[in-house]
């Protein structure tokens, strides 16, 4: 009988509506990071760390990408005759089928495969959040404490719990209460989404909850345990963490990898972050070409300047042209003589010559004040546009756009071009 | 499948002074990103040759590294696969391999056991791009015994160290001389040579009677005229790297557009282990133009017309010209280097100077690391 200690189970099917154009063909695990990372490899690249080989990557919302990201595991380790990373979409059963409605109701439909392993504890991670940890520590606290269910938390500033699921727990750590999203939070302790349950517990929780209607982990399964009587623990990580559901964190914690030694540091041997690595050239800077304060992936041609950005592996930028605080995401290409600023813009696109972006006041988005704000231009993966057109801030630009679709050249701040697709 | 493969890696060369001291010619490190291996064995793999040896001999732990993992040239597949053959004593012999011919020889139990017709063999120190069902194409074509791929070189180039070749207008080789000090054409062999398998377990085995253990010398050119040994032009881009002059070249070539292009963007791709290495890092202060930057370095200074390898961390104030820097060497503050090969996981102190006058000067300190 095949048996784990521990395993994880990845929460990867979101689509992450607040990232915009960026989530519009794939799922937010999926999203580019750092100049050649995605953001699921932070989870796996934990787990591997943590000793951890057995992993259930559950899927839902445009898994495409996520799917050949992680193949069969390779760049963590994880391809393993005994466990290894499996990728778990909704799938039909004879009775019913359903999509996965809810967090905890995903793992409820994966029973089979967890039961497979036997494990004594079963660790919930979330694929959106950018941060290095050991689970065998938090699984150490679990053990010592005889917990039923531990859950990672953080400190947090006073002024931001309000925007958390906040615990409240005694000096042993064993929590009392929850406030989600309190006016008065009165604990600074921050849920971070990731649990370590004892099988009995998750098993009788998501059984016993299995008709509840979207069932989730912060809203039923963990009041549920708490209300039966569980032992429930918060183990406190003081670690770098960055949820990075908005483009402004999102942007904010790529930016911040540029920084002179960086809190959340990619360059030190213990704990490294792998990767699926398709493009394995060194870059080239041309010799006009400026670099200062950035970070560059493989394989790229630079000829123009770069100023305090992150570019992704193979992206080619044009001769004159300037990206300051940017982002440029995998083989995107950028003409000669382009003014690019505050602008995130996705794989594969295409951007013409003397291109401004990010350009003017800055103006409240029309359709999506609260996702296209910061300040930022935003382009989706795949994206065309056409020379010479100049884009302002809080914008979204998605498919192959041309110069009708710019009036006068321009498209003005807080305007968005959505051309076909799924896009939000 | 056709063919099976074998590539040359055993060598040492003492044209490559200090910079072989560690590694096989075969495990050095090109173009930023690449060992000179790679492309060998992604012609290979590109070529869909699913079985390959790659024999080692001098130095071959770098090299042997470099290879724990064949899945990164998408060899390892149930059929075939990556074979490394280093020498070994038997119950029969203790030799080391004693040339190019021995070390196929002592391997022979692998070239019988196969059931493909013929056999690739290559060298592991040469950059290049090859389709090898081509030049087999053309060795089934020609009905030749032996295909040897022959390059022309510029008319002033020193071909002393390569086989000089002379064809007739049928391509067959007419003149084979090895490393001559005049030569009387300027077509060399690339090292890269096709031939039936049987026929080389043939040769190999009378050779061995004969106690000859060369596989150009003893084989090549002593049966020139009794077996149809033909040459196939390639025009395409091939370096051979044993001398520190053509490393030094070789690694600067990649700086311009055309090859970068060839190698880098257009398919088939060369493929190499991947190392897991964050992207580049510049800080302010950085100045890097016309140069090629792996991945993993840390750019704090000046960096032109050079080639960093991966892991290079350079200080602040630093000046770095005309340089190939390999893997892993960390440079401290106000540090000078013009001309230079820095050898690699170096460390350069603060504030010293490095400078190669008229010839390329290779740098190679051995001072201790300390840990940041």
């Amino acid at each position: 009988m095949v048996r784990k200690e521990m395993i994880a189970m990845l929460l990867a099917g979101g689509q992450g509506s607040r990232l915009g154009v960026l989530t519009a063909g794939v799922a937010k695990p999926a999203v580019a990071f750092g100049g050649k990372y995605r953001i699921i490899d932070f989870p796996l690249s934990n787990c591997i760390n943590s000793g951890i080989d057995t992993v259930g990557v559950l899927t839902q919302y445009q898994p495409l990408r996520l799917n050949t990201h992680i193949g069969i595991g390779i760049p963590w380790d994880l391809d393993r005759n005994n466990g290894g990373v499996t990728i778990l979409p909704p799938y039909e059963k004879s009775a019913s089928s359903e999509w996965y409605t809810g967090t905890a109701n995903a793992i409820f439909q994966n029973m089979n495969y967890m039961e497979s392993y036997h494990p004594k504890y079963v660790l919930i991670l979330s694929g959106d959040h950018i941060y290095k940890m050991d689970y065998e520590v938090m699984l150490g606290f679990h053990k010592e404490n005889h917990a039923d269910v531990t859950i990672a938390t953080m400190p947090v500033p006073p002024e931001e719990a309000g925007r958390f699921g906040i615990v409240i727990a005694d000096e042993d750590k064993k929590i009392r209460a929850f406030e989600e999203k309190p006016a008065e939070p009165r604990s600074n302790l921050a849920s971070m989404g990731i649990y370590i349950f004892s099988w009995d517990a998750l098993k009788e929780a998501l059984c016993h909850l299995k008709d509840q209607s979207g069932c989730d982990f912060g809203k039923h399964v963990i009041p549920y345990c708490h209300e039966t009587g569980r032992n429930l623990y918060a183990y406190e990580f003081n670690g770098y963490w960055k949820d990075v559901g908005t483009l402004g964190s999102y942007w904010e914690a790529n930016m911040e990898l540029v920084d002179l030694i960086p809190e959340f540091n990619l360059y030190e041997e213990y704990w490294k972050i792998y990767t699926k690595s398709d493009i394995i050239e060194p870059q080239y800077f041309s010799p006009e070409a400026v670099v200062e304060k950035s970070i560059v992936g493989e394989g790229a041609e630079i000829s123009g300047r770069i100023y305090h950005s992150v570019i992704g592996p193979g992206v080619i930028i044009g001769a004159g042209t300037v990206v300051r605080d940017s982002i440029i995401m995998k083989d995107t290409v950028t003409g000669r003589g382009c003014d690019i600023s505050r602008a995130i813009i996705a794989e594969n696109c295409r951007i013409g010559n003397n291109v401004a972006l990010g350009v003017g006041e800055e103006a409240q988005n029309r359709l999506h004040a609260d996702i296209y704000a910061f300040g930022l231009a935003t382009v989706g993966e795949d994206s065309v546009i056409p020379d010479g057109v100049s884009v302002g801030k809080n914008t979204a630009i998605s498919g192959v756009t041309s110069g009708d679709d710019y009036p006068d050249g321009m498209l003005p701040g807080g305007e968005v071009i959505i051309k076909a697709g799924d896009a939000v | 499948m056709k063919a099976i493969g074998i590539i040359l890696a055993g060598g040492n060369n003492s044209r490559m002074q200090e910079l072989s001291q560690k590694r096989a010619i075969a495990a050095m490190p090109v173009g930023g990103s690449y060992r000179s291996i790679d492309f060998a064995l992604s012609n290979m793999s590109n070529s869909h040759i699913q079985t390959v040896a790659v024999l080692t001999q001098y130095s071959a732990r770098s090299l042997n590294e470099h290879l724990s993992s064949s899945k990164w040239w998408d060899f390892g597949r149930k059929q075939g696969g990556l074979f490394v053959f280093n020498p070994t004593v038997t119950a029969d012999n203790s030799w080391w391999y004693r040339g190019t011919a021995d070390a196929m020889y002592q391997n022979i139990s692998f070239l019988k056991r196969r059931h493909e017709p013929y056999v690739i063999i290559t060298s592991g120190d040469c950059v290049y791009k090859l389709d090898y069902n081509r030049v087999l194409d053309y060795h089934i074509g020609k009905k030749a015994d032996i295909t040897v791929v022959v390059r022309d070189m510029e008319p002033d180039a020193d071909v002393s160290r390569f086989g000089v070749v002379s064809m007739n207008e049928d391509a067959r080789i007419t003149e084979f001389e090895e490393k001559p000090m005049v030569s009387r054409s300027h077509t060399i062999s690339t090292g890269i040579y096709i031939v039936r398998r049987r026929q080389l377990i043939e040769m190999l085995e009378r050779s061995a009677a004969e106690d000859r253990w060369d596989f150009v010398t003893d084989i090549l050119i002593r049966y020139k005229n009794m077996k149809q040994i033909y040459g196939y032009k390639m025009k395409e881009y091939w370096n051979n790297i044993a001398t520190v002059e053509s490393y030094y070249r070789t690694n600067m070539d990649f700086l311009s557009p055309e090859v970068r292009r060839y190698f880098f963007r257009e398919e088939p791709k060369i493929c190499s282990k991947v190392d897991d290495l964050p992207p580049a890092k510049y800080n302010a202060g950085s100045d890097v133009r016309n140069s090629l930057i792996a991945s993993g370095c840390i750019i704090n200074g000046k960096v032109e017309n050079s080639v960093l390898f991966k892991k290079v961390f350079v200080g602040r104030n630093c000046v770095i010209k005309n340089s190939v820097i390999l893997n892993d060497v960390y440079i401290g503050d106000n540090t000078h280097i013009e001309n230079c090969i820095v050898e690699s996981r170096d460390t350069l102190k603060a504030n010293t100077y490095y400078c190669g006058d008229g010839s390329i000067r290779i740098v190679c300190e051995n001072n201790e690391r300390y840990v940041l």
